[in-house]
């Protein structure tokens, strides 16, 4: 599963334009944002848990981070945004549809302004 | 110097423990740990409020099980599983901690979630934001019918609700439709072009479920029959749940 959405975000973005986080796979940490944790009224808390994977992240040195699930998109989002907004969190479907060249501009929320503008769908 | 040491009860009748390794495979490996730590050395939440995986499973063995029940850690452990993944006897720690939030009174669990959980309760669309049946198809009939008008390629995407026969089954988070209703339509559009037959149901649609999240066995269990349900009553093959 997981290798399958490598091969789907590789063939969106570019082979070049991929970097994976260290470590991965199933040596991967957790965002932090699962198991109930955002609507657990500990806010501190799961910011520090996240600070491993904002590390990762930051060590990247990507300007988009792609995640998987809702739970993953608000916890990444909000590690970046208490950053000084460090990075670009999106969903997978956004990046499919805009490298598709489908994406309207009222689904471009989490797209940063370098790729606000382009290839607008119906513009 | 040093902590004072910790006196031990002795002669525990049943540690909490031991309760978990009965509901377990293998008893969740529970009584191996060789306290080597590497559970808590690649752990995100070594430290929260002084505890750590290793800490967690050894005041367990102890038979500590006041401790176990008070601490707040349980709710800060997200219950990944790379502890046991890296474990070298496997323990199965995430049980333990799923089964430590079964301890604490029902009221008295993160407000959030169990708030969460008792909202899906209410009707059969299980959103934990409360959204119902008829919002919840106003809403994604709504927002199709924007689309299919301003973006003519798209003139005949389908959103459905209630297909009967189709093959997938898809939830969603309630977040999109009550928060960010633009936020489903790249999936929609994906779903178009690539000519999949898919549905929503109007019972069952929502994916989340925090009652899981809130080791409330039965309230979960309820959740996940009634989205099962949702998922044959429409004779659908596959269940796509998108958390």
């Amino acid at each position: 599963m997981a290798e399958d959405l490598r091969y789907v975000v590789k063939k969106v973005v570019g082979e070049e334009n991929f970097i994976d986080m260290s470590p991965n796979r199933s040596n991967n940490y957790c965002c932090g944002g699962g198991g109930g944790f955002l609507q657990a009224g500990y806010p501190e808390e799961r910011r520090q848990y996240g600070k491993m994977k904002a590390d990762q992240i930051l060590a990247t040195g990507a300007p988009y981070c792609i995640t998987p699930c809702h739970n993953c998109h608000a916890q990444v989002h909000d590690l970046s945004d208490i950053r000084g907004h460090a990075w670009e969190t999106l969903h997978l479907w956004t990046l499919i549809c805009l490298s598709l060249g489908i994406l309207g501009e009222n689904e471009r929320e989490y797209l940063g302004e370098d790729l606000k503008n382009v290839a607008v769908y119906g513009a | 110097m040093g902590e004072p040491a910790i006196k031990l009860g002795g002669n525990h009748k049943s540690r909490f423990l031991d309760k978990v390794k009965e509901i377990l495979p293998e008893g969740g490996n529970l009584d191996l740990c060789l306290t080597c730590g590497a559970c808590s050395s690649g752990c995100p939440a070594t430290g929260i409020g002084d505890m750590d995986a290793r800490k967690f499973l050894r005041m367990a063995a102890l038979g500590m099980d006041e401790e176990i029940t008070k601490t707040e850690w349980v709710w800060h452990c997200t219950m990944c599983q790379r502890c046991s993944y890296v474990c070298p006897m496997q323990i199965n720690i995430p049980q333990l901690v799923f089964n430590a939030r079964g301890l604490w009174p029902r009221e008295l669990r993160p407000k959030g979630i169990l708030g969460s959980c008792d909202m899906a309760l209410k009707n059969d669309t299980c959103s934990a934001m409360g959204t119902n049946e008829e919002d919840f198809r106003f809403v994604v009939e709504d927002v199709l019918e924007e689309y299919r008008e301003a973006q003519p390629e798209f003139a005949d995407m389908q959103a459905p609700v209630d297909k009967q026969g189709a093959h997938y089954f898809l939830n969603q988070n309630s977040r999109e439709p009550v928060t960010e209703p633009d936020e489903m339509v790249p999936l929609w559009k994906i779903l178009h072009i690539v000519g999949a037959d898919w549905t929503y149901g109007s019972k069952g649609w929502a994916a989340e479920n925090y009652c899981m999240f809130m080791a409330d066995n039965d309230a979960w269990k309820h959740i996940v029959e009634v989205k099962a349900k949702a998922v044959d009553d429409l004779g659908c093959k596959v269940w796509l749940n998108t958390e």
